[in-house]
């Protein structure tokens, strides 16, 4: 085997290799425990989760639709945000995720927001994924207007 | 919007306020860069947005003709954590000419691939420029204010070809952005090495957002501040010799598209014109690189 062909394969794998470390959700094994056990300071209750929800839909709107869609399913092949591993993950894990990003995926770190903003869009998330899964406990959040063009008076 | 239809009896009006309202309404969303001119922060460009911006700036420095300078600057955004940026630059000034004066390609990195106490971001820059800019995008060498009494035909032949890089570093406090750049600068010929420094401070109005939509809302306005100058080149260094500048801005970013950033820089020391009157008006289009793609 040439030289050029070894170079060539072990590129090749080593690719493979980083790709797949790169995979979808590999960023919630880089969330220390204490982040991972962080909870959100605006949902303490329903009245204050729909509330917080309701500005998260606006900043989602504004910030994260262009690439996540309106209705949270994702443009392009980029991620959907309705799935179960964003329902599954803490609150602290999403604002890890908003806070760090994932740059080497595509995703610029959120950090430049306002802390009240990115706990505002962690309460959207969770209303959105909630309304996904049918009635819950969350049913305030779950009567958060999806950020939707119409809903916003605002043409794409 | 009511505003937009407000008055219907005056047509010219009517559509210019329109006009305006469908800017700021439609199109595409940005980020919330800080509100500086002069210093970088962390934020790059999203990954596929264009934004295209124009940066404004007059002055009427002492013993010196009136000047108006303005720089068209185009940002893409390649990776998220790389941004490529183009800048085209000319100056007018008072009872002289108006002249071309060159442009500038940088290239911004995030090198890091999480969110730390201090953020770093790389920069890069090739600068294509005549002596007569007046752009004042950054404060190099020992450049001063009086530099600007040598009328624009002399200085436009005498171009300047350089490297430039930064390093910024940008750390976020409870809502409160704060950045230091420090720059220095080779001349392609046998010059000395200049160098010079940004700071800022900023913070937007409101730390969370509205439950309503609205176009006009404490959360789209940011204030700051900043500092910046010269320091000098390898065998000068230091702030004596320079241009040094201090001031506030404040910007609003409309949701989604448009950007309008606006602040005066006071000089402060005698190197330095009395007030470079700064504004900004950034238009970004979201996911360009969409407009290309078939799939949803």
């Amino acid at each position: 085997m040439s030289l050029r062909r070894s170079l060539g394969l072990t590129c090749t794998i080593l690719s493979a290799a980083f790709l797949m470390g790169a995979a979808d959700g590999s960023w919630l094994h880089r969330v220390s425990t204490a982040d991972h056990a962080r909870s959100s300071p605006l949902l303490a209750t329903s009245e204050s989760r729909g509330k917080a929800a309701a500005g998260g839909a606006q900043v989602f709107h504004n910030e994260c639709a262009k690439c996540h869609g309106d209705d949270g399913g994702g443009l392009h092949n980029r991620p959907s945000v309705i799935s179960d591993r964003v329902n599954n993950a803490s609150d602290g894990d999403l604002f890890w995720l908003m806070n760090n990003g994932v740059p080497w995926r595509g995703m610029p770190p959120w950090i430049s927001l306002p802390p009240g903003e990115r706990w505002q869009l962690v309460a959207y998330l969770r209303a959105l994924n909630a309304a996904d899964a049918g009635p819950s406990p969350l049913s305030a959040a779950a009567s958060v207007p999806r950020s939707t063009p119409s809903s916003q008076g605002v043409s794409r | 919007m009511v505003l937009c239809m407000s008055r219907p009896d005056q047509p010219c009006s009517a559509w210019l306020l329109k006009s305006l309202c469908l800017l700021v309404l439609c199109g595409a969303a940005h980020a919330q860069e800080p509100p500086y001119v002069v210093t970088y922060s962390d934020v790059l460009e999203e990954p596929g947005n264009l934004e295209f911006a124009t940066q404004n700036i007059y002055s009427t420095p002492k013993d010196a003709n009136p000047f108006y300078a303005q720089t068209f600057e185009v940002e893409y955004g390649i990776r998220a954590w790389w941004t490529a940026e183009a800048y085209f630059q000319g100056q007018t000034t008072a009872h002289d000419s108006t002249v071309f004066t060159g442009f500038r390609l940088e290239n911004r990195f995030r090198p890091l691939r999480r969110s730390h106490w201090i953020n770093p971001v790389v920069y890069v820059e090739y600068e294509d420029i005549s002596q007569a800019d007046k752009s004042f995008l950054e404060v190099t060498g020992n450049h001063t204010i009086q530099d600007q009494q040598v009328a624009n035909a002399p200085l436009r032949s005498d171009i300047e070809r350089s490297v430039e890089g930064k390093l910024i570093a940008s750390s976020y406090i409870k809502g409160v952005n704060v950045s230091e750049n420090i720059i220095a600068e080779k001349n392609i010929s046998n010059e000395p090495w200049e160098f010079g420094y940004a700071l800022a401070v900023s913070r937007p109005l409101a730390n969370e957002a509205s439950a309503h939509h609205c176009v006009v809302c404490r959360q789209y306005f940011a204030v700051g501040g900043e500092l910046f100058g010269g320091l000098g080149t390898r065998y000068t260094f230091g702030l004596s010799g320079t241009s040094q500048y201090a001031g506030p801005t404040v910007s609003y970013s409309a949701p989604r598209n448009l950007t309008i950033l606006f602040g005066p820089e006071f000089g402060v020391n005698a190197n330095s014109a009395s007030v470079l009157w700064r504004l900004k008006v950034a238009y970004e289009i979201n996911q360009f690189r969409d407009l290309f793609r078939r799939s949803r």
